[in-house]
């Protein structure tokens, strides 16, 4: 067996849901944790491990952990403004991104102005070289990410800067984890056993960052790989820590993330961007919950460039509800719109669009009993 | 007008779109009983089986073939799989003015090569040119006629019998993804781009039914066999045979291999008490050397048109046919 086939094998799986199921057993009131992350639901519904979770009384409620459908509609149609109000123009976006649909349409479905075009990347550096090699254009890098994909992000400004790459520039939606979680915590709106915290951000910002969930509000958490033996590991560890009566941030994914994350990527992101207030689909404002880039690089910034008003809401389609899936108080089935008149074919909201958006996961992964 | 009026990619990508099309448009228009089947090949009085594709693969060439493989080998497998032994085909090229000689000779040559390993004969044909950005490069139709030998028969499936997949699934698409250099990404696979003549005896072992696994992978194929079997179809993930660089393509690009296309690949449905003599005739094959059981008619999970999969975890989900996808000219 390889490590993949590992941490999906049968055996190993069902003797983790026994367990689950044992220490659940001890345990009163309901336990409901969120994933936060938006791969953690696709991976929770791909293998099947929802209902064998909920057999073992636990349910699982998928957060705000997809940065396509946190991203307000605002932003993009700030950049449909861009592509059809000029000419010269190249937008470069995740494919997801252009799919979006808005109160304008979306992306995809918009007649960009003559001279303007769009092109799907799946890096950032794709949209470095198009600047390079469109000198007469002007590239706009819509870019959208957490911690993930913002060293990446950061990474692309230093070498434009460094590249006097004076045609392009970032349209940027940029979030940070921690502040959405306090978001919600705060609020209060959903009743929470703990939490399942994303992988990938983790192996950038380490542990610490969650700290305050556990000693300021209390409620246990576990950092979790993708693999279902990981994800379960992690539910163990959440109901291990509501049993003790410790609630800690316990670390599942350690061949994966540093205690002190990376050290490196940190620093990238420091250099070039720096914390802001942020506007999220469902969660509203939170303070300090986005990056923008620094004075020093300001040029790179689209907003600024082009002289953008992001309308920090924007029109949504109606009847769309994402924003409380996002915050975790609707289940998709639940939403009105799902499978009827929203579907992978003609989405209303992000949820439906992104590959890790709790709709399309529970449209594509329907359970089977 | 906007886009919504006018023909998009996703229309031909073999999944749900594709085929509401296909029922809302097409059949309604001509209401020939023998096109409403929609099977891969009619059955038409005299024993004959006839059909018909377009290819447009892109690029031309791509590891393990070319478009003329494809289109001799596409057509060849349409037949084999209803049921017909394929004899004649017709190759109708569009050829786009400014293509290479060169890259014409090969194609020519790859459709000799791949006909007569088929052993069908070309017998007819047609060649036009279009204006350079008028086409790209090379277009085939094929249409194809062949023996009836079998007729399916997939509402006689009972709960027990047994779903075989004859090899690895995937490496057509992702041959050509890697060939296009599209996602960055590279890979050593080839097409598994074949002629699935080798399946023609087992119609005799009572092979229910046939299909090959194109446009929209094995899991739209199979959700259209759950439509016509009065039971749930289960599958099991970690029985499916996958060859390495499909694996790592699926995990690194997050793509699901149970919608990938396969250009030489078929899975049939096997009545429980045949289901090993016929595994293992298909395994005696070159071609059919990682086939496997990888699932079967009937079981407690699920409802009668329901396509389960049971997952390597031990999870149970619904798998539904593709919806859309962004990969054009796969085939």
């Amino acid at each position: 067996l390889n490590a993949s086939d590992r941490f999906r094998d049968k055996n190993v799986i069902s003797a983790l849901v026994r367990e689950i199921s044992d220490i659940r057993k001890g345990l009163g009131s309901a336990c409901r944790i969120m994933e936060v992350c938006g791969t953690h639901t696709m991976s929770i519904h791909r293998h099947g491990l929802s209902t064998m979770l909920e057999d073992a009384g636990v349910d699982m409620v998928s957060g705000p952990g997809c940065p396509v459908c946190i991203t307000p509609n605002g932003f993009h149609e700030a950049a449909i403004g861009l592509l059809t109000g000029r000419s010269d123009l190249i937008l470069a976006t995740f494919g997801d991104m252009t799919r979006v649909p808005t109160g304008k349409g979306s992306i995809q479905k918009t007649a960009p102005a003559r001279g303007s075009s769009v092109k799907i990347v799946y890096s950032p550096d794709e949209s470095l070289d198009l600047a390079r090699a469109h000198r007469d254009k002007e590239i706009v890098f819509f870019g959208v990410g957490f911690e993930t994909t913002i060293p990446s992000i950061a990474v692309a400004v230093r070498t434009a800067a460094a590249e006097r790459l004076r045609n392009y520039s970032i349209l940027s939606a940029l979030w940070t984890i921690p502040p959405a979680l306090r978001a919600i915590l705060v609020s209060g709106e959903i009743r929470l056993s703990g939490f399942l915290y994303p992988g990938h951000v983790s192996v950038i910002i380490g542990e610490r960052p969650y700290l305050f969930v556990a000693r300021e509000f209390g409620y246990p958490g576990a950092i979790a790989g993708f693999e279902p033996a990981d994800i379960l590991l992690g539910v163990r560890s959440i109901l291990r820590q509501i049993d003790a009566g410790r609630p800690e941030v316990a670390n599942e994914y350690a061949r994966a993330v540093k205690p002190e994350g990376n050290a490196i990527a940190q620093k990238i992101m420091a250099e070039v961007l720096e914390p802001a207030d942020a506007c999220w689909r469902g969660l509203g404002t939170i303070p300090g919950s986005g990056l923008k880039l620094r004075e020093k690089t300001a040029d790179y910034d689209s907003a600024r460039k082009f002289g953008l008003c992001v309308d920090t809401a924007g029109s949504d389609r109606p009847g769309c509800r994402c924003g409380d899936v996002l915050r975790g108080v609707l289940s998709p089935p639940e939403c009105p719109l799902f499978g009827s008149a929203c579907s992978p074919d003609s989405p209303q909201g992000p949820c439906m669009v992104s590959f890790e958006g709790a709709c399309l996961v529970h449209f594509k992964y329907k359970a089977a009993r | 007008m906007t886009k919504s009026d006018r023909i998009s990619l996703e229309l031909g990508s073999g999944g749900r779109t594709m085929r509401d099309f296909i029922s809302g448009r097409i059949l309604p228009a001509f209401a020939d009983p023998a096109l409403e089947k929609l099977l891969d090949a009619s059955h038409l009085p005299g024993r004959i089986a006839f059909t018909t594709d377009s290819y447009v693969v892109d690029p031309v060439v791509f590891p393990g073939g070319d478009i003329g493989k494809l289109a001799v080998n596409g057509t060849v497998n349409d037949l084999v799989v209803s049921g017909a032994e394929p004899r004649f085909l017709s190759l109708g090229l569009i050829i786009e003015e400014g293509l290479e000689w060169a890259l014409l000779d090969r194609v020519l040559g790859s459709i000799r090569r791949a006909a007569r390993v088929a052993g069908v004969r070309i017998v007819t044909g047609d060649t036009k040119v279009v204006r350079q950005g008028q086409g790209d490069k090379l277009f085939i139709n094929t249409s194809g006629i062949g023996r009836v030998i079998a007729r399916p028969r997939p509402e006689a499936a009972k709960p027990g019998d047994k779903i075989i997949l004859t090899g690895t699934l995937g490496e057509h698409s992702v041959a050509i993804m890697a060939a296009r250099g599209e996602f960055g990404f590279q890979a050593d696979v080839k097409s598994d781009c074949a002629p699935l003549n080798f399946l023609l005896p087992f119609w005799k072992n009572g092979v229910l039914w046939m299909r090959d696994i194109t446009r929209g992978g094995l899991a739209t194929i199979l959700s259209e066999l759950a439509g016509d079997v009065p039971h749930p179809v289960l599958i099991e993930e970690e029985r499916i045979p996958l060859s390495r660089p499909v694996r790592a393509a699926a995990d690194i690009l997050g793509i699901d291999p149970l919608y990938l296309a396969c250009e030489g690949r078929a899975v049939l449905v096997v009545p429980a008490k045949k289901a090993d003599p016929v595994l293992a005739g298909i395994k005696r094959d070159p071609l059919g050397r990682k086939a496997a059981i990888i699932g079967e008619v009937g079981g407690k999970i699920g409802k009668p048109g329901e396509l389960i999969l049971r997952t390597a975890a031990g999870g149970h989900r619904l798998l539904e046919p593709l919806t859309s996808e962004l990969l054009p000219r796969i085939c």
